[in-house]
């Protein structure tokens, strides 16, 4: 861990190194906040990665790059609570019950064409999630979306890692014959632990229960070594290391969930166990258990009019997100799709059909609110001086369906030009036509096919059903 | 007494179609000599005797019992080496027994975690697997290869490998040096019949969990050593044994994020490592070149695939990695970066020649490409000091060719393998090889 957070510190220097980029002034947009308010005709000016000042008549450095944004909107970038893009394999090791062991964060995939789809979108950044097989899922990870840059350098520096978990359906198998607790083929080696939803609860508590000995352990071990003694050294465990960091505060949890009762579950054994959920996910009833959700301090990352694709996710309701922010819970819109993270500002705009928020509320749903639940917000989430320059032009309104993004920033880098990105569309069609004719050129005829080889063992990626 | 016996299974062998024969020694004359190690020379002598090259040169003394070989027109080259490799491993041995495991036992239970070592076979050694009757083993030498880097194949964990001789009375006579490391492979078999791990981040997962636990079990060990007496012995780990045993890893690396991803992984080991596969790594050369670590590139480069649905629309990164896969190895020699070749499958001489042809078409040297063939290996596995040059002292491992090796008509004329004569035939040269399957490949049973 300590050698992991080093590397992050080193890879955060280089980033903010190379994020010294030139001077953008961003002129005369209508400039939405979130936090702050709209301004009308508004500047705003990045200097090294960052927001510098916000204001009506802004003076730019005399090398500053200027954007003339007469008649579009500035947002904050976007912010995905609830992502399955980028990874390479499985998004699920979904063999254990408790797979706390793995990491997502091993597994980015920054080729991943996903993440530029999502950019043109206005994402900016996403809580890149393992998927919902088992009670306990594997560690998950915050990334921004650096197209072109490698997996470490996606990491978004300094956000607290987090641990998936899920509730219900998914982790006790309902729906596979020979998983489930009702078995038709009899016991089968496939057939895996728990079958019930009580069980989900009994793997939870048993794996914190494990998690506590082992704190102690190590406590008394850590112990016996100041005090200058020998002892035969302790096995370090990496599916209860997480666990532990849950428990001391350093990771956070974010638990799937459809049913009210299952998140009353939760939070009653977060409690006893002595850790915090930080998002429920999904979350469908939340709006029943609203007002216990927010006294736990959890955030709920919910689909804006995303429901019944399963028993559990029936008794749902468009309302969902805005009566849980009414109740005093910090509440997302999340995607968990590689097609939906492409226009959540349109997920966020239904909260206004559906529970009359404001503009700067529903727009906060997919912007400030998830940088609050993963604990960034001091660092994006709105347009402030000192945040960093993660921006969306659209052309439109930002709520309006008609709306596009032209321009996203990073850190003051732009990473998505919608103009750009149509000019050299011809020109990479004809690059990418010279590659299948010289191909088809060089085609080898009824040529016999060598074994699978050693570069197989990687297997390509498959994604797997995770709502 | 030994000669007659050798004579013996020589002959033997020459009736079943190879014609391998020994002679007390063999000499070379007036042929092309690539020593790899110095300059060529274009009329020398090579001769060898119990096995081992006996002198070299321009001006070498034939002696009277010497067999002689007339070498105009040829052209002699250090032996081939499959850097990374299953030949020796006989096909139906790993296939034997895992029937047999499965017909004498009930389903094994699901692996639940890293404490059931699962597809751990760390331990298993390639130097006890091999045996000369490995039916591919006729064809690897008439596509000229004399010596392998060779792995058992199963699991994740898949065993240590072993320098061996692609010719050999028993089994023992191949083997060179063992162990040379230790093979990692990542196996996604879903949420089947295996257990733990299942997907790419499992098995990430599960080997940094491997090397702890070896980092641990080698402190506890110490510590119980020095003071016996203090309280319970560790528990003997037949897993982190052949861990420990390993002088190296080979991990895989093929795309490009694979080879960023293993890059940054491998140092968590401490032990030096190998990436192989390669095929993307015209991406990252500046980072490979940093990095120091060998690199195994394989020979089988990306293809369309037979059976590609014609309306699915080919992504510009596959596109263009089938197109740049095989200037990789010419781009990797001229940063200085130091790689082998290894067949992964394409092991009939008329696929090997045109794997290289691919690479030498796309900017590789024929003098690189040798050496890739040759001594890159022998030094990566730290055995330059016996193999992959013709020079004097060497093991004998040779193969001799009319014309250069990578012109499309070049045949091979002779392949020796520790001194033992093979003249492939025409056929071998050209038909298909046998058993291209690599035993154990990922496929099987893991969908």
């Amino acid at each position: 861990m300590t050698k992991r957070t080093w590397l992050l510190a080193v890879s955060a220097v280089l980033l903010s190194v190379s994020a010294h980029a030139q001077a953008i002034v961003i002129r005369n947009a209508t400039v939405m906040t979130v936090t702050k308010g709209t301004i009308q005709n508004g500047s705003v000016l990045v200097e090294n990665g960052k927001i510098a000042a916000i204001g009506k008549n802004l003076s730019a450095p005399a090398d500053a790059t200027i954007v003339d944004a007469s008649g579009k909107f500035l947002t904050p970038g976007i912010i995905d609570c609830h992502s399955h893009t980028a990874v390479e394999g499985s998004v699920n090791e979904g063999t254990v019950s408790d797979s706390s062991m793995v990491d997502i964060r091993d597994v980015i995939n920054p080729t991943d064409i996903n993440i530029y789809r999502a950019l043109a979108g206005g994402l900016t950044v996403s809580n890149v999630l393992h998927g919902s097989a088992n009670a306990i899922g594997g560690q998950t990870v915050v990334i921004k979306l650096r197209w072109g840059k490698s997996a470490r350098e996606m990491l978004f520096e300094g956000a607290t890692p987090g641990i998936k978990f899920a509730l219900g359906e998914n982790p006790k198998r309902q729906g596979y014959p020979t998983q489930g607790f009702l078995s038709q083929q009899g016991p089968t080696p496939e057939r895996r632990y728990p079958g019930t939803r009580l069980g989900v609860e009994e793997v939870i508590r048993q794996s914190f229960t494990e998690a506590k000995i082992y704190q102690a352990e190590w406590k008394t071990h850590n112990e016996k070594v100041a005090r200058g003694e020998h002892p035969i050294p302790l096995r370090k465990d990496l599916r209860l290391e997480p666990l532990v960091e849950v428990m001391e505060g350093k990771r956070y949890v974010h638990a799937h969930c459809y049913r009210s009762d299952e998140i009353l579950m939760l939070l009653r054994v977060a409690d006893e166990m002595g850790f915090k959920i930080r998002t429920l996910q999904h979350v469908l009833e939340g709006y029943k258990v609203a007002k216990e959700i927010a006294a736990h301090g959890a955030g709920a990352s919910t689909f804006s009019d995303w429901w019944s694709y399963k028993i559990e996710a029936y008794d749902a309701s468009p309302y969902n997100a805005a009566i849980m922010a009414h109740k005093g819970v910090v509440v997302s819109l999340n995607s968990d799709s590689d097609e939906l993270q492409r226009h959540l500002n349109l997920e966020a705009a239904k909260t206004m059909r559906y529970g009359g928020l404001n503009e700067n509320e529903a727009l906060a749903m997919v912007t400030i609110n998830p940088a609050k639940q993963l604990g960034i917000d001091d660092k994006v989430g709105s347009i402030e001086v000192g945040k960093s320059a993660d921006l969306v032009l659209f052309d439109k309104h930002p709520l309006s369906g008609f709306s596009k993004p032209q321009k996203v920033w990073i850190d003051g880098h732009e990473y998505f030009d919608r103009e750009k990105d149509i000019e050299t569309r011809p020109e990479f069609e004809k690059k990418k036509k010279a590659l299948e004719d010289k191909e088809a050129a060089s085609a080898p005829t009824g040529r016999r096919r060598n074994g699978a080889g050693a570069a197989d063992a990687e297997a390509k990626p498959n994604s797997e059903e995770d709502k | 007494m030994k000669q007659p016996l050798r004579l013996l299974i020589g002959l033997a062998l020459a009736a079943g179609c190879t014609l391998a024969e020994t002679h007390g020694a063999i000499a070379i004359r007036n042929a092309r000599i690539v020593t790899v190690s110095g300059e060529e020379l274009p009329k020398a002598t090579v001769l060898m005797r119990d096995g081992v090259i006996s002198d070299v040169g321009a001006s070498v003394s034939v002696p009277a019992d010497a067999w002689v070989i007339d070498g105009a027109g040829l052209t002699v080259y250090p032996g081939f080496i499959d850097a990374l490799s299953t030949w020796g491993i006989p096909v139906t041995a790993t296939r034997g027994n895992a029937a047999q495991s499965t017909a004498t036992t009930t389903p094994e239970p699901r692996a639940r975690g890293p404490e059931d070592r699962p597809q751990t076979f760390s331990f298993e050694r390639a130097a006890d697997l091999v045996s000369p009757s490995d039916a591919r083993l006729e064809a690897a030498r008439a596509a000229g290869f004399t010596t392998a880097a060779t792995y058992p194949t199963k699991g994740i964990f898949q065993g240590l490998g072993a320098i061996v001789d692609l010719a050999g009375e028993r089994g023992r006579d191949m083997v060179i040096i063992q162990p040379i490391g230790q093979q990692i492979a990542f196996r996604q078999g879903g949420f089947g019949r295996t257990g733990f791990p299942g997907s790419l981040m499992g098995n990430i997962s599960y080997v940094r969990q491997l090397f702890l636990d070896l980092d641990q079990y080698e402190q506890a060990k110490q510590i119980y050593a020095s003071n016996p007496n203090a309280g319970k012995r560790p528990e003997y780990d037949h897993a982190l044994e052949g861990l420990a045993e390993s002088p190296r890893l080979l991990l895989p690396a093929d795309e490009s994020q694979q080879i960023d991803r293993m890059l940054n992984f491998a140092p968590e080991f401490k032990k030096p490592f190998i990436l192989y596969g390669l095929h993307e790594a015209y991406e990252r050369v500046d980072e490979l070149k940093q990095a120091k670590a060998p690199l195994l590139v394989s020979l089988k480069w990306p293809e369309k695939p037979k059976d590609a649905d014609p309306n699915e629309v080919q992504s510009f990164r596959e596109l263009t990695m089938r197109d740049k896969a095989p200037s990789v190895p010419g781009m990797l020699a001229k940063a200085g970066v130091r790689f082998a070749f290894y067949s992964d499958g394409v092991d009939s001489a008329a696929d090997l020649k045109k794997a290289l042809k691919k690479a030498l078409d796309a900017g590789l040297s024929r003098a690189d490409a040798i050496r890739a063939l040759t001594l890159n290996a022998a030094e990566i596995y730290g055995v330059a000091d016996r193999l992959g040059t013709v020079e004097k002292g060497k093991i004998a491992n040779m193969v001799v060719m009319k014309g250069d090796a990578f012109e499309e008509k070049t045949t091979v004329e002779y392949v020796f393998v520790d001194g033992l004569q093979f003249q492939p035939s025409k056929d071998q040269q050209q038909g298909p090889a046998q058993g291209g399957r690599r035993p154990g490949t990922p496929s099987e049973g893991l969908r």
